[in-house]
């Protein structure tokens, strides 16, 4: 469904991905691992069309991505695709159910249509009650379940998380994977998830490790 | 290796791990080059710092088990004055054994991490191969445990949470081992 062939991208000097081929199928969860510095956000952000590779191919569906123009991009960014960050990312100026409806109404549903189905996201994740509280006012915990409910809204056909409990204690990442995991099945998502975690990684249906910008041979079945 | 008759769980873990590995760590280092019970005990104890000295006792019990087991052997034996000194070598059986046992993965559970050690104290970065099968071993059953823990009951919970973070103790030292050995290899 989802494939990169033979990624590659520098940031000047440094080779961040050199010659990655990954392969995603429908509703699968895959986790992205490897130490600090051996590319995984930039293999996820090449992945998810916020970066574009200098050479190789992403390809969802049978259709080139990389090299589709700005706006088309991002249209389909919007709605083939959520993500998740490390530190949640979500507007601070808005409150939680208004964040998780930003992309709906960027989709161009109604108001009254996108803040309901926000809402109702907010209560799957057990974060009803967060609903009308600004960011700054959450946990890190509830931040992250926030998060999820703003990358699954739109109903993508992957969600891409990076570090997504980083922030977090073990029960409180514990929560948000189960949350996220359980939610991105339901919709049929397949996950990307990027950690250095290994208990994150074990929730994973297998494993892709990078080194110094590759995958790692012998490693991955 | 030689069995004991098993009394209790507890007793039984450290049986497996102090059997098994003590044999297979004095194999490895007679691999090197023959040596007298002294020496054997002076390297173990040097190359699996931390883990508890070995007894005397222990080095000629063990020693006497790897010969009637065929994988060692007495190569001199000589009396200068002082105390009989016994020099031991591995015999070709003895080297494939120790094959055997640097290709065995151990069952992914908390407690293995002496046997685990053990290899890579042995063998150095002969040991690579080994450590990335071990590390794949420890993230399936660690995807079982947490696979577990969705509909387990909160005992099961617990049970597998206990497991799952001593695998990943584990598996972080695997990572650090195969890293240092990577930048041994970078600077070689
Ligand atoms: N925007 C950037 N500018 C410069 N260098 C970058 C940038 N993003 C990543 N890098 C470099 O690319 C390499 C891979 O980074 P990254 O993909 O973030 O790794 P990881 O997520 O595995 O820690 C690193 O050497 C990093 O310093
Ligand atoms: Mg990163």
């Amino acid at each position: 469904m989802l494939e990169a062939r033979g990624l590659s991208k520098s940031f000047g000097r440094a080779r961040a991905l050199d010659g990655v081929s990954v392969e995603i199928a429908p509703g699968e969860v895959v986790a992205v691992t490897g130490p600090s510095g051996a590319g995984k956000s930039t293999l996820l952000h090449c992945l998810a069309g916020v970066l574009r590779p200098e050479s190789g191919e992403v390809v969802l569906d049978g259709r080139r991505i990389d090299t589709l123009g700005e706006a088309e991009l991002t249209a389909l960014r919007r709605q083939s695709f959520g993500i998740v960050f490390q530190f949640g990312e979500l507007v601070p100026e808005l409150s939680a159910v208004e964040n998780v409806a930003l992309p709906l109404l960027f989709n161009r549903h109604g108001r009254g249509e996108a803040m309901a189905a926000a809402a109702e996201w907010l209560e799957r994740l057990e974060v009803a009650d967060c609903a009308d509280q600004r960011i700054g006012e959450l946990s890190g915990g509830q931040r992250q379940r926030v998060a999820v409910a703003r990358a699954l809204v739109t109903g993508p056909r992957v969600v891409f998380a990076d570090e997504p409990t980083g922030a977090l204690d073990t029960l409180g990442g514990e929560q948000v994977m189960t949350a996220m995991l359980g939610a991105a099945r339901a919709g049929g998502a397949a996950v990307v998830l990027v950690t250095h975690d290994n208990r994150v990684a074990a929730y994973a249906d297998r494993e892709i490790t990078l080194r110094d910008g590759a995958v790692l041979a012998g490693v991955n079945p | 290796m030689g069995n004991r008759a098993i009394s209790s769980p507890r007793l039984f873990i450290e049986c497996i791990v102090v059997i098994m590995s003590t044999g297979h760590v004095l194999l490895g280092l007679l691999a090197e080059r023959p040596q007298h019970g002294y020496e054997l005990k002076k390297e173990h104890d040097q190359r699996l710092a931390g883990a508890k000295p070995l007894a005397y006792g222990q080095v000629y019990a063990t020693l006497q088990r790897l010969e009637r087991d065929g994988f060692a052997e007495v190569a001199e034996t000589r009396q200068e004055g002082g105390p009989e000194r016994t020099l031991y070598a591995i015999t070709e059986e003895g080297r494939a054994e120790l094959e055997r046992w640097l290709g065995t993965i151990e069952p992914p559970a908390p407690y293995v991490a002496g046997g685990l050690f053990a290899r890579v104290a042995v063998a150095g970065k002969a040991a690579d191969g080994y450590l990335v099968r071990q590390r794949e071993a420890h993230l399936a059953r660690m995807r079982e445990l947490t696979a577990e823990k969705a509909s387990g009951t909160p005992a099961r919970v617990l049970a597998a949470d206990y497991a799952l973070q001593h695998l990943d103790a584990d598996l972080r030292w695997i990572e650090t081992a195969l890293a240092r050995m990577k930048e041994e290899g970078d600077h070689a």
